[in-house]
Protein backbone atom coordinates (compact mmCIF):
# COMPACT_ATOMS: atom_id res chain seq x y z
CA UNK A 1 0.00 0.00 0.00
CA UNK A 2 1.20 3.65 -0.37
CA UNK A 3 2.19 4.96 2.64
CA UNK A 4 0.87 7.88 4.10
CA UNK A 5 2.96 8.41 7.30
CA UNK A 6 6.83 8.76 8.43
CA UNK A 7 8.83 5.08 9.54
CA UNK A 8 9.49 5.96 12.87
CA UNK A 9 13.12 6.52 11.87
CA UNK A 10 12.21 8.73 9.53
CA UNK A 11 10.50 11.10 11.93
CA UNK A 12 11.85 14.64 11.51
CA UNK A 13 13.19 16.09 15.11
CA UNK A 14 14.02 19.58 16.09
CA UNK A 15 17.39 20.41 15.52
CA UNK A 16 20.20 22.67 16.53
CA UNK A 17 20.09 26.34 16.20
CA UNK A 18 23.02 28.98 14.64
CA UNK A 19 22.24 32.34 15.93
CA UNK A 20 23.44 35.48 13.33
CA UNK A 21 26.76 37.12 14.47
CA UNK A 22 26.54 40.26 16.68
CA UNK A 23 26.47 43.17 14.43
CA UNK A 24 23.77 41.16 11.49
CA UNK A 25 21.95 43.89 9.84
CA UNK A 26 19.47 41.98 7.55
CA UNK A 27 18.47 38.38 9.44
CA UNK A 28 16.71 35.90 7.83
CA UNK A 29 16.21 32.08 9.03
CA UNK A 30 16.55 29.53 6.88
CA UNK A 31 15.03 25.84 8.41
CA UNK A 32 17.13 22.93 6.54
CA UNK A 33 16.23 19.21 6.58
CA UNK A 34 19.46 17.59 7.75
CA UNK A 35 20.17 13.31 8.00
CA UNK A 36 23.43 11.12 7.76
CA UNK A 37 23.41 7.84 7.23
CA UNK A 38 26.49 7.78 9.80
CA UNK A 39 25.13 8.77 13.18
CA UNK A 40 21.61 6.54 13.45
CA UNK A 41 20.02 9.64 14.28
CA UNK A 42 16.53 10.53 12.90
CA UNK A 43 16.20 13.61 10.53
CA UNK A 44 16.40 16.84 12.29
CA UNK A 45 15.84 20.11 11.17
CA UNK A 46 18.35 22.75 11.99
CA UNK A 47 17.66 26.53 12.30
CA UNK A 48 20.44 28.99 10.80
CA UNK A 49 20.52 32.89 10.60
CA UNK A 50 22.09 34.80 8.01
CA UNK A 51 22.66 38.05 7.62
CA UNK A 52 21.33 38.97 3.79
CA UNK A 53 23.46 41.75 3.63
CA UNK A 54 26.50 39.66 3.13
CA UNK A 55 25.02 36.72 0.78
CA UNK A 56 24.42 36.62 -2.76
CA UNK A 57 20.47 36.95 -3.41
CA UNK A 58 19.76 33.18 -4.37
CA UNK A 59 18.86 30.47 -1.82
CA UNK A 60 21.94 28.67 -3.68
CA UNK A 61 24.03 31.61 -2.40
CA UNK A 62 22.68 31.08 1.28
CA UNK A 63 23.27 27.37 1.26
CA UNK A 64 27.11 28.17 0.21
CA UNK A 65 27.50 30.84 2.81
CA UNK A 66 26.12 28.35 4.98
CA UNK A 67 28.67 25.58 4.55
CA UNK A 68 31.57 27.53 4.04
CA UNK A 69 31.04 29.99 6.99
CA UNK A 70 29.09 28.17 9.73
CA UNK A 71 28.55 24.59 9.34
CA UNK A 72 30.70 22.82 7.02
CA UNK A 73 28.83 19.50 7.54
CA UNK A 74 25.82 20.65 5.66
CA UNK A 75 25.67 18.61 2.27
CA UNK A 76 23.77 19.17 -0.90
CA UNK A 77 24.63 19.11 -4.57
CA UNK A 78 25.19 21.78 -6.49
CA UNK A 79 27.20 22.29 -9.52
CA UNK A 80 26.61 25.69 -11.96
CA UNK A 81 24.66 27.75 -10.37
CA UNK A 82 22.53 29.29 -13.29
CA UNK A 83 19.76 26.57 -13.58
CA UNK A 84 21.69 24.36 -16.36
CA UNK A 85 23.23 21.49 -14.67
CA UNK A 86 20.09 20.83 -12.42
CA UNK A 87 22.21 19.78 -9.24
CA UNK A 88 20.74 21.99 -6.68
CA UNK A 89 16.87 20.98 -7.39
CA UNK A 90 15.18 20.87 -4.14
CA UNK A 91 12.33 21.59 -1.91
CA UNK A 92 12.44 25.42 -1.11
CA UNK A 93 9.14 26.38 0.68
CA UNK A 94 7.09 23.77 -0.46
CA UNK A 95 8.00 23.72 -4.17
CA UNK A 96 10.39 21.58 -6.27
CA UNK A 97 12.88 23.92 -7.98
CA UNK A 98 16.84 25.03 -8.29
CA UNK A 99 18.22 26.63 -5.22
CA UNK A 100 20.30 28.85 -7.99
CA UNK A 101 17.38 30.34 -9.70
CA UNK A 102 15.35 30.87 -6.72
CA UNK A 103 16.02 34.53 -4.77
CA UNK A 104 15.62 34.48 -1.37
CA UNK A 105 13.47 37.72 -1.25
CA UNK A 106 10.55 35.60 -3.74
CA UNK A 107 10.28 33.19 -0.93
CA UNK A 108 7.53 34.07 1.51
CA UNK A 109 8.14 36.03 4.07
CA UNK A 110 9.05 34.13 7.59
CA UNK A 111 11.66 31.12 7.76
CA UNK A 112 12.67 29.67 4.26
CA UNK A 113 12.59 25.95 4.90
CA UNK A 114 14.56 24.09 2.84
CA UNK A 115 13.96 20.01 2.22
CA UNK A 116 15.46 17.67 0.05
CA UNK A 117 13.15 16.41 -3.66
CA UNK A 118 10.06 14.66 -1.88
CA UNK A 119 9.41 11.01 -1.63
CA UNK A 120 13.26 9.54 -2.71
CA UNK A 121 15.50 7.82 -0.64
CA UNK A 122 18.07 10.20 0.83
CA UNK A 123 21.87 10.14 0.38
CA UNK A 124 22.66 12.70 2.66
CA UNK A 125 20.88 15.78 3.93
CA UNK A 126 19.86 18.31 0.55
CA UNK A 127 20.92 14.86 -1.48
CA UNK A 128 18.33 11.91 -2.83
CA UNK A 129 19.21 8.95 -4.18
CA UNK A 130 18.34 9.40 -8.27
CA UNK A 131 19.50 5.76 -9.14
CA UNK A 132 16.63 4.81 -10.01
CA UNK A 133 15.30 8.49 -12.19
CA UNK A 134 18.58 8.05 -13.98
CA UNK A 135 18.25 4.44 -14.87
CA UNK A 136 14.27 4.92 -16.29
CA UNK A 137 16.16 7.74 -18.47
CA UNK A 138 18.70 4.74 -19.95
CA UNK A 139 15.40 2.71 -20.06
CA UNK A 140 14.13 4.93 -23.04
CA UNK A 141 17.11 4.83 -24.72
CA UNK A 142 17.66 8.48 -25.29
CA UNK A 143 19.15 8.82 -28.37
CA UNK A 144 18.56 9.15 -32.31
CA UNK A 145 17.58 5.62 -33.73
CA UNK A 146 17.51 5.13 -37.28
CA UNK A 147 17.49 3.02 -39.75
CA UNK A 148 18.61 4.74 -42.87
CA UNK A 149 22.35 5.29 -43.55
CA UNK A 150 23.36 8.78 -41.96
CA UNK A 151 24.01 11.01 -45.29
CA UNK A 152 27.96 10.60 -46.20
CA UNK A 153 28.87 14.04 -46.25
CA UNK A 154 26.44 16.03 -43.93
CA UNK A 155 24.76 15.47 -40.53
CA UNK A 156 20.56 14.59 -40.80
CA UNK A 157 19.18 17.87 -41.53
CA UNK A 158 15.80 18.93 -40.37
CA UNK A 159 13.60 21.75 -41.36
CA UNK A 160 12.94 24.70 -39.28
CA UNK A 161 9.14 23.72 -38.68
CA UNK A 162 10.27 20.17 -37.20
CA UNK A 163 13.12 21.62 -35.40
CA UNK A 164 10.42 24.21 -33.81
CA UNK A 165 8.75 21.00 -32.53
CA UNK A 166 11.73 20.17 -30.10
CA UNK A 167 11.47 23.21 -28.27
CA UNK A 168 9.94 23.50 -24.52
CA UNK A 169 11.79 19.70 -24.97
CA UNK A 170 15.03 20.26 -25.38
CA UNK A 171 15.45 22.54 -22.27
CA UNK A 172 14.67 19.80 -20.07
CA UNK A 173 17.74 19.38 -17.62
CA UNK A 174 16.52 16.25 -15.68
CA UNK A 175 16.91 18.11 -12.42
CA UNK A 176 14.15 15.46 -11.43
CA UNK A 177 11.64 18.55 -9.25
CA UNK A 178 8.81 17.69 -12.08
CA UNK A 179 9.13 13.78 -10.96
CA UNK A 180 9.44 13.91 -7.14
CA UNK A 181 6.49 16.82 -7.30
CA UNK A 182 4.29 13.81 -9.01
CA UNK A 183 2.30 12.02 -6.45
CA UNK A 184 1.84 8.97 -8.73
CA UNK A 185 5.73 8.96 -9.43
CA UNK A 186 5.75 8.86 -5.59
CA UNK A 187 3.52 5.50 -5.22
CA UNK A 188 4.95 3.69 -7.86
CA UNK A 189 8.02 4.90 -9.18
CA UNK A 190 9.37 1.78 -9.81
CA UNK A 191 7.46 1.37 -12.42
CA UNK A 192 5.86 4.44 -13.70
CA UNK A 193 8.34 6.18 -15.94
CA UNK A 194 7.39 9.81 -13.99
CA UNK A 195 6.70 13.26 -15.86
CA UNK A 196 10.41 14.05 -16.79
CA UNK A 197 11.15 10.64 -18.65
CA UNK A 198 8.56 10.96 -20.39
CA UNK A 199 9.22 14.28 -21.42
CA UNK A 200 12.82 13.23 -22.54
CA UNK A 201 10.78 9.84 -24.46
CA UNK A 202 8.18 12.56 -26.19
CA UNK A 203 11.54 14.79 -27.28
CA UNK A 204 12.72 11.64 -29.08
CA UNK A 205 9.22 11.08 -30.41
CA UNK A 206 8.92 14.20 -32.12
CA UNK A 207 12.23 14.53 -33.50
CA UNK A 208 11.43 14.10 -37.47
CA UNK A 209 15.10 12.69 -37.82
CA UNK A 210 14.16 9.78 -35.49
CA UNK A 211 13.38 6.74 -37.05
CA UNK A 212 12.45 4.51 -34.23
CA UNK A 213 8.97 6.17 -33.66
CA UNK A 214 6.33 3.25 -33.51
CA UNK A 215 8.90 0.80 -30.98
CA UNK A 216 9.34 3.91 -28.71
CA UNK A 217 5.36 4.32 -28.71
CA UNK A 218 5.37 0.30 -27.98
CA UNK A 219 7.95 0.48 -25.21
CA UNK A 220 5.45 3.25 -23.48
CA UNK A 221 2.12 1.87 -23.91
CA UNK A 222 1.82 0.40 -20.50
CA UNK A 223 -0.49 1.25 -17.48
CA UNK A 224 2.27 1.58 -15.29
CA UNK A 225 4.96 3.08 -17.38
CA UNK A 226 2.81 5.50 -19.35
CA UNK A 227 -0.94 5.91 -17.59
CA UNK A 228 0.08 6.47 -14.36
CA UNK A 229 -0.25 10.32 -15.43
CA UNK A 230 -3.29 11.02 -14.04
CA UNK A 231 -3.16 14.94 -15.28
CA UNK A 232 -2.61 15.99 -11.70
CA UNK A 233 -0.58 19.02 -13.13
CA UNK A 234 2.43 19.47 -10.33
CA UNK A 235 4.98 18.90 -12.85
CA UNK A 236 4.18 21.82 -14.94
CA UNK A 237 3.61 24.22 -12.30
CA UNK A 238 6.94 23.22 -10.30
CA UNK A 239 9.29 23.26 -13.68
CA UNK A 240 12.05 25.60 -12.67
CA UNK A 241 12.70 26.16 -16.37
CA UNK A 242 8.81 27.12 -17.06
CA UNK A 243 8.31 23.61 -19.16
CA UNK A 244 4.85 21.07 -19.12
CA UNK A 245 5.58 17.92 -19.09
CA UNK A 246 2.04 17.28 -18.89
CA UNK A 247 1.61 18.15 -22.43
CA UNK A 248 4.26 16.02 -23.44
CA UNK A 249 2.70 13.26 -21.72
CA UNK A 250 -0.76 14.05 -23.09
CA UNK A 251 0.88 14.28 -26.90
CA UNK A 252 2.16 10.96 -26.17
CA UNK A 253 -1.08 9.04 -25.35
CA UNK A 254 -2.75 11.21 -28.18
CA UNK A 255 -0.25 9.59 -30.64
CA UNK A 256 -1.20 6.20 -29.43
CA UNK A 257 -4.78 7.00 -29.86
CA UNK A 258 -3.98 8.12 -33.82
CA UNK A 259 -1.49 5.24 -34.92
CA UNK A 260 -4.75 3.08 -33.66
CA UNK A 261 -7.33 5.07 -35.58
CA UNK B 1 17.64 -1.76 -5.33
CA UNK B 2 16.16 -5.22 -4.13
CA UNK B 3 19.32 -6.99 -5.28
CA UNK B 4 22.87 -5.57 -4.69
CA UNK B 5 23.95 -7.75 -7.86
CA UNK B 6 21.19 -6.44 -9.92
CA UNK B 7 21.93 -3.07 -12.19
CA UNK B 8 19.38 -0.39 -11.67
CA UNK B 9 18.75 -0.33 -15.64
CA UNK B 10 17.34 -4.43 -14.82
CA UNK B 11 15.02 -2.52 -12.13
CA UNK B 12 13.68 0.23 -14.26
CA UNK B 13 13.19 -2.33 -17.11
CA UNK B 14 11.29 -4.44 -15.26
CA UNK B 15 9.25 -6.93 -17.06
CA UNK B 16 8.96 -4.26 -20.20
CA UNK B 17 6.14 -2.58 -21.72
CA UNK B 18 2.50 -4.48 -21.75
CA UNK B 19 2.12 -2.91 -24.88
CA UNK B 20 -1.15 -2.16 -23.82
CA UNK B 21 -3.64 0.84 -22.39
CA UNK B 22 -5.05 2.21 -24.99
CA UNK B 23 -8.46 0.25 -24.69
CA UNK B 24 -8.48 1.03 -21.03
CA UNK B 25 -8.04 4.87 -22.33
CA UNK B 26 -10.40 5.19 -24.88
CA UNK B 27 -12.83 3.54 -23.06
CA UNK B 28 -12.61 5.20 -20.02
CA UNK B 29 -12.88 8.81 -22.20
CA UNK B 30 -16.06 7.29 -24.68
CA UNK B 31 -17.65 6.69 -21.39
CA UNK B 32 -16.98 9.86 -19.46
CA UNK B 33 -18.41 11.87 -22.99
CA UNK B 34 -21.78 9.94 -22.68
CA UNK B 35 -21.71 10.73 -18.94
CA UNK B 36 -21.42 14.51 -19.73
CA UNK B 37 -24.46 14.18 -22.18
CA UNK B 38 -26.98 11.52 -19.78
CA UNK B 39 -26.30 12.69 -16.47
CA UNK B 40 -27.78 16.27 -16.77
CA UNK B 41 -30.80 14.45 -18.47
CA UNK B 42 -30.59 12.10 -15.71
CA UNK B 43 -30.82 14.75 -13.50
CA UNK B 44 -33.42 16.44 -15.55
CA UNK B 45 -35.61 13.16 -15.32
CA UNK B 46 -35.25 12.64 -11.58
CA UNK B 47 -36.40 15.98 -11.01
CA UNK B 48 -39.56 15.76 -12.54
CA UNK B 49 -39.65 12.41 -11.06
CA UNK B 50 -39.99 14.19 -7.71
CA UNK B 51 -43.19 15.42 -9.00
CA UNK B 52 -44.87 11.99 -9.72
CA UNK B 53 -46.64 9.56 -7.69
CA UNK B 54 -45.61 5.81 -7.92
CA UNK B 55 -47.95 4.83 -10.94
CA UNK B 56 -46.84 8.09 -12.87
CA UNK B 57 -42.83 7.61 -11.78
CA UNK B 58 -43.88 3.85 -13.58
CA UNK B 59 -45.43 5.21 -16.64
CA UNK B 60 -42.47 8.10 -17.18
CA UNK B 61 -39.68 5.22 -16.98
CA UNK B 62 -41.51 3.18 -19.25
CA UNK B 63 -41.46 5.70 -22.36
CA UNK B 64 -39.44 4.28 -24.79
CA UNK B 65 -36.99 7.07 -25.11
CA UNK B 66 -36.75 7.61 -21.16
CA UNK B 67 -36.04 4.23 -20.96
CA UNK B 68 -33.36 3.39 -23.68
CA UNK B 69 -31.90 6.32 -22.02
CA UNK B 70 -31.73 5.58 -18.58
CA UNK B 71 -30.55 1.91 -19.83
CA UNK B 72 -27.49 3.72 -21.80
CA UNK B 73 -27.23 6.41 -18.27
CA UNK B 74 -26.78 2.95 -15.75
CA UNK B 75 -24.10 1.06 -18.72
CA UNK B 76 -22.24 3.92 -19.07
CA UNK B 77 -21.96 4.94 -15.28
CA UNK B 78 -21.04 1.32 -13.92
CA UNK B 79 -18.26 0.28 -16.86
CA UNK B 80 -16.95 4.03 -16.37
CA UNK B 81 -16.75 3.43 -12.44
CA UNK B 82 -15.32 0.06 -12.79
CA UNK B 83 -12.61 1.67 -15.05
CA UNK B 84 -11.92 4.46 -13.01
CA UNK B 85 -11.63 1.84 -9.55
CA UNK B 86 -9.57 -0.12 -11.54
CA UNK B 87 -6.72 2.76 -11.53
CA UNK B 88 -7.32 3.96 -8.00
CA UNK B 89 -6.58 0.29 -6.60
CA UNK B 90 -3.66 0.24 -9.04
CA UNK B 91 -2.57 3.33 -7.62
CA UNK B 92 -2.54 2.39 -4.10
CA UNK B 93 -2.75 -1.23 -3.03
CA UNK B 94 0.67 -3.25 -4.55
CA UNK B 95 0.33 -6.46 -2.21
CA UNK B 96 -0.16 -9.18 -4.94
CA UNK B 97 -3.11 -10.81 -3.59
CA UNK B 98 -5.08 -8.14 -1.88
CA UNK B 99 -5.08 -6.06 -5.50
CA UNK B 100 -6.39 -9.00 -7.59
CA UNK B 101 -9.29 -9.61 -4.96
CA UNK B 102 -9.98 -6.32 -5.04
CA UNK B 103 -10.02 -5.80 -8.53
CA UNK B 104 -11.88 -8.53 -8.87
CA UNK B 105 -14.63 -7.47 -6.23
CA UNK B 106 -15.07 -3.92 -8.33
CA UNK B 107 -15.66 -6.02 -11.48
CA UNK B 108 -18.13 -7.86 -10.11
CA UNK B 109 -19.68 -5.65 -7.95
CA UNK B 110 -20.27 -3.05 -11.02
CA UNK B 111 -21.49 -6.25 -13.08
CA UNK B 112 -24.06 -6.94 -10.55
CA UNK B 113 -24.85 -3.57 -9.76
CA UNK B 114 -25.57 -2.79 -13.69
CA UNK B 115 -27.22 -5.56 -14.02
CA UNK B 116 -29.96 -4.93 -11.10
CA UNK B 117 -30.61 -1.71 -12.76
CA UNK B 118 -31.07 -2.83 -16.21
CA UNK B 119 -33.40 -5.47 -15.21
CA UNK B 120 -35.15 -2.85 -12.70
CA UNK B 121 -35.10 -0.63 -16.23
CA UNK B 122 -36.32 -3.94 -18.11
CA UNK B 123 -39.34 -4.53 -15.86
CA UNK B 124 -40.95 -0.90 -15.94
CA UNK B 125 -40.39 -0.40 -19.53
CA UNK B 126 -41.73 -4.38 -20.50
CA UNK B 127 -44.57 -3.25 -17.59
CA UNK B 128 -43.78 -7.05 -15.85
Amino acid sequence: MAEFTLPKNSKVKAGKHFPAKPGAKKIRTFRIYRWSPDDGENPRVDTYEIDLAACGPMVLDALIKIKNEIDPTLTFRRSCREGICGSCAMNIDGTNTLACTKAIEDCPSGDVKIYPLPHMSVVKDLVPDLTNFYAQYASIKPWIRTQSAPPPDRERLQSKEDRAKLDGLYECILCACCSTSCPSYWWNSDRYLGPAILLQAYRWIADSRDEDTGARLDELEDPFKLYRCHTIMNCARTCPKGLNPAKAIADIKKLIVERAN
Amino acid sequence: MNDKFRTPLKDAIGLGSAKQGLHHFVVQRITAVALLLLVPWFVWTVLRLLHLDAAGAHALVAQPCNAVLLFAFVVAVFWHAQLGLQVVIEDYVHARGMLFVLQLAVKFLCFLGGAACALAILKIALGR
